[in-house]
């Protein structure tokens, strides 16, 4: 054996390689096996290839609207009905990415594989209900996005009253479709909180759960707290317009307000249900790749749970123009502002874990980091729209837009990115090509912070939001934004490219690629179908201590010292207290 | 150097697991102790109650938000509401909770006659409950008492017989379902199937207790039809000729008013009389008098006072009718909501009762296993509770 950098006299654990018959993958065949399967992991493999295919249509309607947008007077819809198309197309591109893509990317897509083997659990806690959230999300798809295209759903992805009300567009069909989607959500977060709190092997403590765990639980939080919530709300709007109940029609005596205080009580924290897994991800993926025990655990831990919590009090800051009293926009202003700093805490314990880390420059690690310069300009440009008197002025124009891009696509999409290329080793058994995945992390930046800071500058200059055409004075900038999101389409096109292509000619994957310490690196890749045969050993998550890279097979090992054996004494046959008599 | 492949048993031999006769057949294969799989399901319906009382709460804002916006039309509408129906309810909704808490004893004992007997007999009391809803439903349906977009009451003819039969309406599908289970006993009763028996004549009680529920409600509603007609017509008409009432006695008190004002000794000063003497601008008192009797007679005849306008004739000026859609509407509305989704969530109780129904028949359940009992127990006392809300705030509160 070649010496490697391993210690010679030392013991080296790796599970190996899984059989095919262990292979999560591969241990029963047919497409019957995938339809009804009640693996965790397959589960999770069908929710990401939904998520992929949902985000590729809404990704490809943000490109047909920023080519609209590329002439003031619009460059692909024309004539009468160009207003309408633009309108629909906004629609169909803001309602499947927040529905069918962001909400459930993370948590659905890559929680599902993860959870239970993070925690060491055969399984979710209940994986018929695991598996009838999915098939609700598919039906869901399905019916809302058919209900979307066959009439031209105009409302924005808010269905704000009283428009939707009185549009003749199908909202009853596509809020029953967010109705069934928002159940597949409750159904997932409910089976991931029983999951973690009564899965866990012994050994496993709430504070030697990776840190994606703790996002994963306050993300489930948000979505069994208030979806519920959006279900009343949009069921109470297709009574409205079935029945004219008068509670959000003006005509009938109703308040549309109320419909935006309802609707803004789910979607304000859903926004956390969509950037707290990111955190997770970002935490796991930060001190994996920097090879250093995270900084700060449990102030991060307890940040996703404050960040839950305080979600649920800051809707109002989306009607600081809807007419509430003054008293009431400060103490949502106010209140909004205790949001950033629980998020603060994360960035800068993530810093700090970098800070004297020794820092590999992977794939995961390119995208975490991207990920740490979007998401604060994202979040710092919030307290701008959090800030009464700026928000005045930049209300519904392109610095919203650009503000919850940048905490979206620059903080969700690209953590998931990043997480995608970190546990795809796991999840497949094949590495992708380095070379490819850095380049398009590089390409997604430059082309993210390319189509969307010049919209701050549009937005703060007066460019409202939601309009198919412009004033000449903002054709530049919206030019180069359009540029931008080209050549972000394509550098996403290089990452589903880079990854596809592993499946058929890449390297077969070892069981810790990149050295985690988390237990998914404890099991095979990919892992068996059974995740772990008995309750694994639970160590501290982040102790990278005895893990040791194996340059001759390309993976990290766990090292154990060697081991001292105890000298050969017999012990007494009667212990030396016996005969104490007292 | 050496590689140990870990195969699994390194490390946890000791604990000598032995899969095969560790794993009864009620204990799903992810789970390591029976004890682990109750825990996990009752955390799970409890974070599903969570969920289900969120979803409500959004409806128990709607109605504070538009009770505080218009509390003389929930008051007056709330009128239409049969009390005597909705305390009903409640006792037979109570009292399923007992008989449901019963079934959880009986199935941890493995009392499993008692198990089939109070499932029945909780069954018994949702199908009684919605029978007397149905009649409840009906009746308003046909009165025209309906949501906001479709309210049709007409206060000078309350009792239109040109509507469809709603309460057949409803009956059908009910009596389609006694139908079937009467079928299904016959046929198993005829082949000699006894479990099948044993599932069937539970359940064919069961539906024949809707109709009891539906008989019951008639008989109440008919009963009480008097009452309420002194009530709907006391409301509506009371109100349109309120106004007429107050002019006329204004004039006559017009008259009477210097004699009653140098007397001095009246006790229960007429409103009119008031009126006069806070012409007077100087009798701030009396002023203030008139405008809290002013306020009061306005809530008890619900119409709004406007509170900055000229006291004088303000009583006659801003009468409304409230039986119209966009007011009275609102209070059907929420009403419609809240019970309907209530008694949907009813309907769901009865289906995964009845689930339990045919498993406590065969036998599934003992005192290691009776989980989904508990659960549905737990789910079924939720119900009740939030009806326990529903009652006093759309019935009783006037």
């Amino acid at each position: 054996m070649s010496a490697g950098s391993l210690p010679s006299d030392s013991q080296v654990r790796d599970p190996g390689y899984p059989t095919p018959s262990e292979n999560y993958l591969t241990n029963s065949k047919g497409i019957l096996s995938w339809v009804f399967t009640l693996d965790h992991k397959r589960i999770g493999v069908m929710y990401l290839v939904g998520v992929t295919l949902a985000f590729a249509i809404a990704g490809l309607l943000a490109l047909l609207i920023r080519l609209h947008l590329f002439q003031p007077d619009g460059f692909v819809f024309k004539g009468e009905e160009a207003n309408n198309w633009y309108n629909q197309v906004f629609t169909l591109h803001g309602a499947i990415m927040v529905f069918l893509f962001i909400i459930p990317s993370v948590p659905a897509a890559l929680g599902n594989f993860l959870v239970p083997v993070m925690l060491g659990a055969k399984d979710v806690a209940f994986p018929r209900l695991n598996l009838c959230s999915f098939y609700l999300w598919v039906f869901g798809a399905l019916f809302f996005v058919s209900a979307l295209c066959a009439s031209g759903l105009d409302t924005g992805w808010t269905f704000y009253t009283p428009y939707s009300t009185t549009t003749n567009s199908s909202v009853i069909l596509a809020t029953s479709g967010a109705f069934i989607l928002g159940f597949s959500s409750i159904f997932t977060g409910l089976n991931f909180i029983v999951t973690i709190n009564t899965m866990r092997p012994p050994g496993m403590t709430w504070f030697r759960m990776p840190l994606f765990l703790w996002a994963t639980y306050a993300t489930s939080i948000i979505q069994v707290l208030a979806t519920p919530v959006l279900g009343i709300t949009l069921l109470l709007l297709i009574a409205e317009r079935t029945m004219k109940i008068g509670i959000f029609d003006p005509e009938y005596n109703g308040d549309p307000v109320t419909f935006q205080h309802f609707f803004w009580f789910y979607s304000h924290p859903a926004v956390y249900i969509m950037i707290l897994p990111a955190f997770g991800i970002i935490s796991d993926l930060i001190s994996v790749h920097s090879h250093k025990r995270i900084f700060g655990y449990r102030f991060i831990a307890y940040s996703s749970i404050a960040i839950a919590l305080l979600g649920f009090l800051v809707w109002g800051h989306h009607m600081f123009t809807a007419g509430m009293s003054s008293l009431t926009t400060i103490i949502f202003s106010a209140l909004t502002f205790t949001v950033s700093v629980p998020s603060a805490i994360k960035v800068f314990n993530w810093l700090a874990t970098m800070y004297k880390g020794s820092i590999s420059l992977t794939t995961p690690m390119c995208y975490a980091l991207s990920f740490i310069f979007l998401f604060t300009i994202g979040g710092l440009t919030g307290l701008h729209l959090g800030t009464l008197a700026t928000d005045m002025h930049l209300h519904d124009t392109y610095f919203v837009v650009a503000h919850f891009h940048y905490v979206m696509v620059g903080g969700t999409l690209v953590a998931f990115l990043g997480g995608v290329f970190h546990w795809w080793p796991k999840m497949f058994g094949k590495m992708y090509s380095e070379f490819g995945g850095r380049l398009s992390a590089a390409l997604v930046f430059a082309g993210f912070n390319l189509t969307f800071l010049p919209q701050f500058v549009l937005g703060s200059r007066g460019m409202p939001r939601r309009y198919a055409t412009y004033d000449p004075e903002f054709a530049f900038l919206h030019q180069m934004s359009t540029f931008g999101s080209m050549l972000l389409g394509f550098g996403l096109l290089v990452a589903l490219i880079v990854l596809v292509k592993s499946l058929r000619s890449g390297k077969r994957a070892p069981a810790n690629p990149w050295g985690g310490a988390t237990l998914e690196w404890q099991c095979t890749s990919p892992p068996p179908f059974y995740n772990f045969e008995r309750a694994p050993s639970v160590g501290d998550p982040y102790d990278f201590s005895d893990l040791e890279w194996d340059a001759e097979d390309e993976r990290y090992v766990k090292v154990e010292p060697k081991r001292e054996i105890v000298p050969e004494e017999k012990p007494e046959a009667t212990p030396v207290h016996a005969d104490d008599s007292n | 150097m050496s590689t140990i492949e870990a195969s699994p048993e390194v490390g946890h031999d000791d604990h000598g697991h032995d899969h095969d006769h560790d794993h009864p057949a009620f204990l799903a294969h992810h789970f390591d102790t029976p004890e682990q799989q109750f825990d996990s399901g009752k955390l799970g319906i409890w974070l599903f109650l969570v969920t289900e009382v969120l979803f409500f709460s959004g409806m128990f804002c709607a109605y504070a938000i538009f009770r505080a916006l218009r509390p003389e039309v929930f008051e007056g509408c709330s009128q239409f509401l049969n009390t005597k129906l909705g305390a009903i309810n409640t006792g037979v909704l109570l009292f399923s909770s007992l008989t449901m808490a019963w079934a959880v004893r009986c199935s941890q004992l493995e009392q499993h006659k008692g198990l089939v007997g109070t499932l029945a007999a909780t069954l018994s009391c949702a199908m009684i409950f919605l029978g007397v809803k149905s009649i409840e439903y009906s009746h308003k349906w046909g009165m025209g008492l309906l949501p906001a977009g479709l309210f049709a009451y007409d206060p000078s003819n309350p009792h239109p017989t040109d509507h469809p039969n709603y309460l057949m309406y409803i009956c059908i599908p009910f009596a389609i379902a006694l139908a079937g289970v009467l079928l299904w006993l016959v046929v198993s009763a005829g082949l000699g199937n006894k479990m099948h028996v044993a599932m069937a004549m539970p359940l064919t009680v069961v539906c024949l207790c809707f109709f009891v529920g539906v008989g019951l409600g008639m008989v109440l509603e008919s009963g009480d039809e008097t009452a309420e007609h002194i009530d709907v017509h006391a409301d509506p008409n009371g109100l349109a000729s309120a106004p007429v009432m107050l002019e006329a006695e204004k004039a006559a008190a017009a008259e009477a008013a210097p004699a009653i004002a140098a007397s001095g000794a009246m006790v229960s000063v007429d409103e009119s009389v008031l009126e006069i003497l806070a012409g007077d601008a100087s009798n701030t008192g009396v002023t203030s008098g008139l405008n809290a009797l002013e306020q009061q007679n306005a809530a008890a005849g619900t119409s709004t006072i406007t509170g900055d306008e000229a006291v004088v004739g303000a009583i006659t000026t801003t009468e409304i009718d409230v039986m119209t859609p966009t007011t009275a509407g609102v209070f059907f509305s929420i009403y419609y909501c809240m019970t309907g989704i209530h008694a949907i969530h009813i309907l769901a109780g009865i289906g995964v009762l009845v689930w339990l129904l045919v498993r406590a028949v065969r036998l599934d359940f003992n005192r290691q296993y009776f989980g989904p009992v508990d659960y549905v127990g737990l789910y079924w006392h939720l119900v009740d509770l939030i009806w326990i809300y529903l009652f006093p705030l759309l019935y009783l509160i006037r």
